[in-house]
Parts: C-alpha cells; sequence; structure tokens
C-alpha cells in the first residue's frame, strides 16, 4: 500500500503544531510542514487560501494525510489515518 | 521578563478569578515563551495558537487572555490553548477534550 503523503499548515508558536510536529517525529513519518504565521504578505495570503479549502476556519493545525483532512492534535484520528 | 516572572504575575492575577494554568508546566512555560515571542513580534501578547494579523485593533479578541477563554472555560474547562484551565480540568476531574476554535473566520485578516 503506498503511504499517504502528509501535509501540515501550522504556526510556529502553537503547542498544538508542536505537539503533532513531535508525533510525527516520533512515529518517524517523514511529512511536509508551512509555519503560516512566518510568511507575509502574498505568500501568506495564498496559503490561507489553500487552507480555507480544507478547513473554512482557518485554524491550526490543519493536517492533510492522503484525502483526509484532521484540524487540532486529535492524537487517535492522526494515528488511525497513518495506519499506525 | 523572565518566564518564571511572568508566570507569578500572570497566576496570581488569574487565579482569582477562577483560572489556573495547566499544570503541564512544561506546556506551559511553552506557551508563555510563545507569548512573549509574539510581544516581541507584534507588541502585544496574542494567542500563540491563532493566526495574528499584526494590527493590534484585528487582533483584540485573541490577545491573551482571549475574549474566548471564559466560554470555552466555562465548557470545556480549558482554553483554546489549554494554556489557562479550571481546577476540574487540572485535577482530571473533567475530560481533557479537544477545544474546538471559536473565533469565527470570518474575524482572521488576510
Amino acid at each position: 500500500m503506498p503511504e499517504n503523503s502528509v501535509t501540515m499548515y501550522s504556526l510556529s508558536t502553537c503547542s498544538h503544531c508542536k505537539s503533532v510536529k513531535k508525533l510525527l517525529d516520533e512515529c518517524t513519518i517523514q511529512y511536509e510542514f508551512t509555519d503560516v504565521d512566518l510568511l507575509k504578505g502574498k505568500e501568506r495570503t495564498a496559503i490561507l487560501e489553500d487552507i480555507k479549502k480544507f478547513n473554512p476556519n482557518c485554524s491550526f493545525p490543519t493536517i492533510i494525510i492522503g484525502e483526509k483532512v484532521i484540524v487540532g492534535y486529535k492524537e487517535k484520528e492522526i494515528k488511525e489515518a497513518l495506519g499506525l | 521578563m523572565d518566564i518564571e516572572k511572568l508566570y507569578e504575575m500572570l497566576r496570581k492575577a488569574q487565579e482569582p478569578k477562577g483560572y489556573y494554568f495547566n499544570k503541564d508546566k512544561e506546556r506551559t512555560f511553552e506557551l508563555l515563551e510563545a507569548l512573549q515571542e509574539n510581544k516581541e513580534r507584534y507588541g502585544y501578547m496574542v494567542c500563540p495558537c491563532r493566526l495574528a494579523s499584526g494590527e493590534r485593533e484585528g487582533d483584540k479578541d485573541i490577545i491573551c487572555p482571549c475574549v474566548y477563554r471564559e466560554p470555552d472555560v466555562e465548557e470545556y474547562g480549558s482554553c483554546y490553548c489549554n494554556l489557562y484551565v479550571s481546577q476540574e480540568w487540572n485535577e482530571e476531574n473533567i475530560p481533557h477534550e479537544y477545544v474546538p476554535e471559536r473565533r469565527p473566520p470570518d474575524k482572521i485578516r488576510f
């Protein structure tokens, strides 16, 4: 089974985002993340438009695992989506 | 400000109002450091778990303690960040549920 790609929209200061990063690191999952608070101007606007498509609330972390979108540090759901 | 001092200062001001720091000190200190970082970045202690616009007027509802803390602690025993909690939450007499974002999305300024 091909592995699901993992992408996360996060904030550099957010505790829930840090928890997700820690969980993924501990499970040795490869993932890409964007700390949106560190972006400015057009780059930020463009990313926010992308996030809205997955999570209209535009809250963080927004995690995309394959086809599944998970909002927040929901350990059980994240692990399930990862097949762990 | 020294984080330990900030912790004590806020603790003394907030506990009498019924808002306690999360007993997980590592997490609490991490959040206080993030607040301090935001103070340096934006000039005010805006919520570390939300995206700030950088304009005080637009961010005023999420300057810590945010306006959503009261209903969130009332309903879930914890604020959105798990920084301020109720005594019951710290004593684990109520479940530690995920606190959903209460801030209306239209408040986020692009």
